[in-house]
């Protein structure tokens, strides 16, 4: 991407509410026909900074720029976006054809022409025959793609989709998924989804910008941004991890209690005997194959057994490292072919390539519950 | 990057939609300005001048409370507000039990008979009580001796004429009420007494309490009914009338009319903070009680509102019945002739049709400005100072009572040189203290209803790049007709039936219907005082029925788009 000039460029932005920062000094850039997600837990600013580029509640510092131009300072009306709320906020008085071509109307475009674009629109989201129902009589999912018509009619250079998801059912979530990932794609519009659904996020979007607490912890593609988390928040909060504690050994050497583990990916910065946290993704772990002489290998006793559908995780202690429990992943096939049982001692290996180290002790998410 | 323009705050483009808005928020907040602060302010500073204007201080305060038939006033009028408030409270308390709680027949009936006097001017009651246990009256044996003129009558006329009002309150707080409560009570075998104490009483505490302080407000502000019936028995109210109109004494009058403000505006604060309490104990999840039938139970109650619902419908007869015959009570026969209203003091026929005039404006522009102004407080953006200044402006009038109002608008709009003097004895002025007086009760209607609004409406539009004042107009309105209805039917009613603040400003060319019941009724012409009265609730009730009929057909239209 680099190389290209930005389409969308946040510079230093701040937001303040009172003596709160909600946003602090957030750079960004996306490129025109993007798919980005704002992904972070609730409350942690992605929706200010969605809010912030739409001009509805202008920044505290900062700039923005939109094709080429700075929007800075400017209301809503003078920029350049189409929004899908998570309310969808649909006219509920006006038919799904009025609400459509609620933005066309005003700028005065011919009848016939309108009718062309509502009709191009609810086509391509499959609602031809509801054009003259109320949102009130249409189900979730097909408010949430008049929302969606309504809010591309006027053909925006950016459109901004707020949690445009969380209000409907799993399956059809699965499936709208696929809808506007294909819909964006086909119209090449750069867009920018806010949501808190780590498989929303990496399903639809190019790529990711990970925030917490008002500030970006990474930035990257969904491959990136799950195999190579660059701190322990994000590792947490993406897919599911191994959160263990040892010390620095020499070089790509780390201790884990009596355990010793060579590894790839050995920040800088660290001095032997320092305390770091240890990570690897419990579907990483090494199950087949495994003798003492394999590298990493980890002698541990199985603990429980849980049965998730296709797969079991199993929670594996490991004697030489005190008390640690690692989560590993277990096919239906391992279990089967070696006849694995609760209470059984088995061998796994952590791959070198697959550990993550971090300087810093991180307590899981899970533990303060 | 350029980190230096990171450090400066970002300047706003204020967009000219801002200004439009900005600017009908000043528009209405310099209304409310001229309207109720600035009349307010002259009816203070009055308080502390002698007739020349010069500053007196405290003496105007002090002779008020030195002299004695001045001061039994305040004495009187706390007394018998608090009689008729406990007991008026009581019996809506179980009016409201009876509708909500029993599974007795005829429920809508019931709450609308309750409804009625809130078509009346306050005066009405009254005169039907003078009917009915008066000098001539057919039940004056009932009083054992006693006069229906002074205490007696007043906490009669009160009680009657400030029902529904507390009815409507205590309805509200108990249809509020989690039935899930009452399922775990039973199944806690708690019995009726103590799921009555435990779990009723305590969810409408609040709803009680804020019913209470709108009472007592109401009646120890009311003028009609005391001036009727009063007698010699002096109130806060008929002294502010009797200072003002009958010994010209402005002065006395301001100091009354602001010891007359202490009780109001202390009832109107308590029942704020209660209001925000009462919100508080309600969850969304909340199931509405649904009622057991129970015979004997059932059976009391219905007996119990047939008896209050006789009374009401009884009080309504009376008068109807004193306006069509010749001469009450000794020439029973029937006429038409006191609804010749030519032929009386007190403006005749004109003064009808100028109170019908003046509360249609009332109700086409007080609706227009009101719902315009809680539009822009609730939904527009940015300008914090304005719209809190705005928000306080509009809760000002509800602690203002009427006669307090009306004397203001003489203080302010009569003075010589204030360059809005030639409202003074107009049309236009009744309206705009009409309004006025009826702001804050219109203005919570209408935002309650514009915060059941998705609040993006106005984001979805700017980014479709349409002007707010469209979307206003084909989505926010469309959706608020049934509010927008209420408030001007609200509007009407009260125009048509109020007396207080329009007393003191009407002249002989804008006489109103409300006034001219007065002034017949002094002139001792009860017959026809009663008959405009009667035709005063005959247009109130109109207009009620219009709305009905207009609220239900747009029911029916809107179906498609209210309901799945």
């Amino acid at each position: 991407m680099t190389g290209k000039d930005a389409y969308l460029k946040v510079e230093n932005l701040t937001k303040m509410f009172g003596d709160f920062t909600a946003l602090e000094d957030i750079s960004l850039e996306v490129f025109e026909g993007e798919f980005v997600c704002f992904l972070g837990p609730s409350g942690c600013g992605k929706t200010t900074l969605l809010r912030a580029i739409a001009g509805l509640d202008i920044q505290t510092h900062g700039r923005v720029e939109q094709a080429g131009k700075d929007i800075s300072g400017l209301p809503p009306l003078e920029r350049d976006f189409g929004i899908v709320f998570q309310s969808y906020a649909l006219f509920p008085n006006l038919t799904v054809h009025q609400n459509v071509a609620y933005g066309l109307v005003s700028r005065k475009t011919s009848k016939p022409e309108i009718d062309a674009r509502v009709a191009e629109l609810l086509e391509s989201v499959g609602l031809v025959d509801q054009e003259d129902k109320y949102p009130a009589q249409l189900s979730g999912g097909q408010q949430q793609r008049v929302a969606l018509s309504r809010a591309l009619a006027t053909k925006p250079g950016l459109l901004l989709l707020d949690e445009p998801l969380s209000a409907l059912d799993a399956k059809v979530r699965i499936r709208l998924r696929h809808e506007i990932k294909a819909l964006q794609h086909q119209l090449g519009v750069t867009t920018i989804m806010v949501t808190h659904d780590q498989e929303e996020a990496l399903t639809m979007a190019d790529r990711i910008v990970v925030i917490n607490e008002g500030v970006i912890e990474q930035v990257g593609t969904p491959q990136d941004i799950y195999s190579r988390p660059v701190n322990p928040f994000v590792a947490d909060f993406i897919g599911t991890m191994n959160f263990l504690s040892g010390v620095a050994g020499n070089q790509a050497q780390v201790r884990l209690g009596d355990i010793e583990l060579t590894t790839n990916n050995c920040p800088d910065g660290i001095q032997k005997d320092d305390p770091i946290t240890v990570c690897i993704r419990p579907e990483d772990i090494a199950t087949r194959g495994v003798t003492p002489d394999t590298e990493n290998a980890v002698p541990t006793v199985i603990e429980t057994l849980e049965f998730l559908g296709s797969f079991y995780r199993a929670s594996l202690a490991v004697q030489d490292a005190g008390e640690t429990t690692i989560r590993a992943d277990f096919s239906i096939n391992l279990v089967r072919d070696l006849d694995i049982k609760e209470g059984q001692e088995f061998t796994v290996a952590l791959p070198s390539d697959h550990i993550r180290v971090y300087g810093e002790i991180f307590t899981h998410a899970d533990d303060l519950i | 990057m350029a980190p230096a323009a990171a450090l400066g705050i970002v300047r706003h483009k204020v967009s000219s939609e801002d200004w439009i808005m900005r600017g009908i928020l000043g528009a209405i907040a310099l209304y409310l300005l001229v309207a109720i602060v600035l009349p307010l302010y002259a009816l203070l500073s009055k308080g502390f001048q002698d007739k020349d204007g010069n500053f007196t201080g405290l003496d105007n305060f002090t002779e008020f409370f030195t002299t004695p038939a001045l001061s039994q006033s305040v004495a009187n009028s706390l007394t018998i507000s608090s009689i008729s408030t406990v007991i008026v409270v009581s019996l809506a308390f179980v009016y409201a039990y009876a509708l909500t709680r029993s599974c007795m027949a005829f429920k809508s009936l019931f709450k609308g008979i309750a409804l009625i006097p809130i078509l009346m001017p306050s005066l009405l009651p009254a005169i039907s009580l003078i009917f009915m246990f008066g000098k001539q009256g057919f039940l004056t044996f009932m009083l054992f001796g006693n006069e229906i003129y002074g205490p007696i009558g007043i906490v009669m006329g009160e009680v009657i004429y400030i029902f529904p009002h507390v009815l409507m309150i205590i309805l509200i707080s108990m249809s509020m009420s989690d039935g899930r409560l009452y399922e775990a009570s039973q199944s806690l075998g708690a019995g009726p007494v103590r799921t009555f104490f435990t779990v009723t009483l305590p969810s409408i505490r609040y709803g009680l309490v804020s019913a209470g302080f709108v009472a007592f407000t109401l009646i120890i502000t009311d003028f009609g009914v005391p001036k009727v019936v009063g007698g010699q028995y002096n109130v806060l109210a008929t002294d502010v009338y009797k200072q003002v109109i009958g010994r010209q004494d402005f002065e006395m009058g301001a100091v009354v009319s602001m010891v007359l403000l202490v009780p109001a505006v202390i009832a109107f604060a308590a029942d704020r903070i209660i209001q925000r309490k009462q919100v508080a104990i309600l969850t969304a999840r909340a199931v509405p009680y649904a009622p057991t039938p129970s015979p004997r139970f059932d059976a009391i109650m219905t007996a119990y509102c047939a008896l209050v619902g006789i009374v009401i419908v009884g009080i309504l007869s009376v008068a109807m019945f004193a306006s069509l015959v010749k001469f009450w009570p000794y020439n029973l026969s029937l006429t038409l002739a006191n609804y010749d209203f030519s032929l009386r003091d007190g403006g005749g026929g004109d003064s009808y049709f100028n109170s019908v005039k003046m509360a249609s404006w009332t109700a086409v522009i007080g609706t227009c400005v009101i719902f315009t102004g809680a539009y822009l407080v609730e939904k527009s953006k940015g300008f914090l100072a304005g719209r809190a200044a705005m928000q306080f402006l509009v809760m000002m009038p509800m602690a203002v009572p009427g006669l307090s109002l009306g004397l203001a608008y003489i203080f302010f709009f009569n003075h010589p040189g204030n360059p809005l003097n030639f409202l003074y004895h107009t049309l236009p002025i009744l309206v705009i203290c009409t309004i006025t007086h009826f702001y804050t009760v219109s203005h919570l209607t209408a935002i309650t209803a514009l915060k059941q609004i998705d609040n993006e409406f106005e984001s979805v539009s700017a980014s479709l790049k349409v002007p707010f004042y469209k979307t206003f107009w084909r989505v926010t309105v469309p959706i608020c007709v049934p509010a927008i209805l209420d408030i001007s039917m609200y509007l009407f009613v009260n125009a048509m039936t109020t007396v207080s603040a329009v007393v003191f400003l009407y002249s002989p060319d804008t006489a109103l219907a409300s006034v001219a019941v007065l002034n017949m009724d002094d002139a001792g012409e009860q017959a026809s005082a009663a008959a405009m009265g009667i035709m005063i609730v005959l247009t109130a009730g109109g207009a009620r029925l219009l709305h009905a009929v207009l609220t239900r057909g747009l029911a029916r239209r809107t179906q498609a788009w209210r309901k799945r």
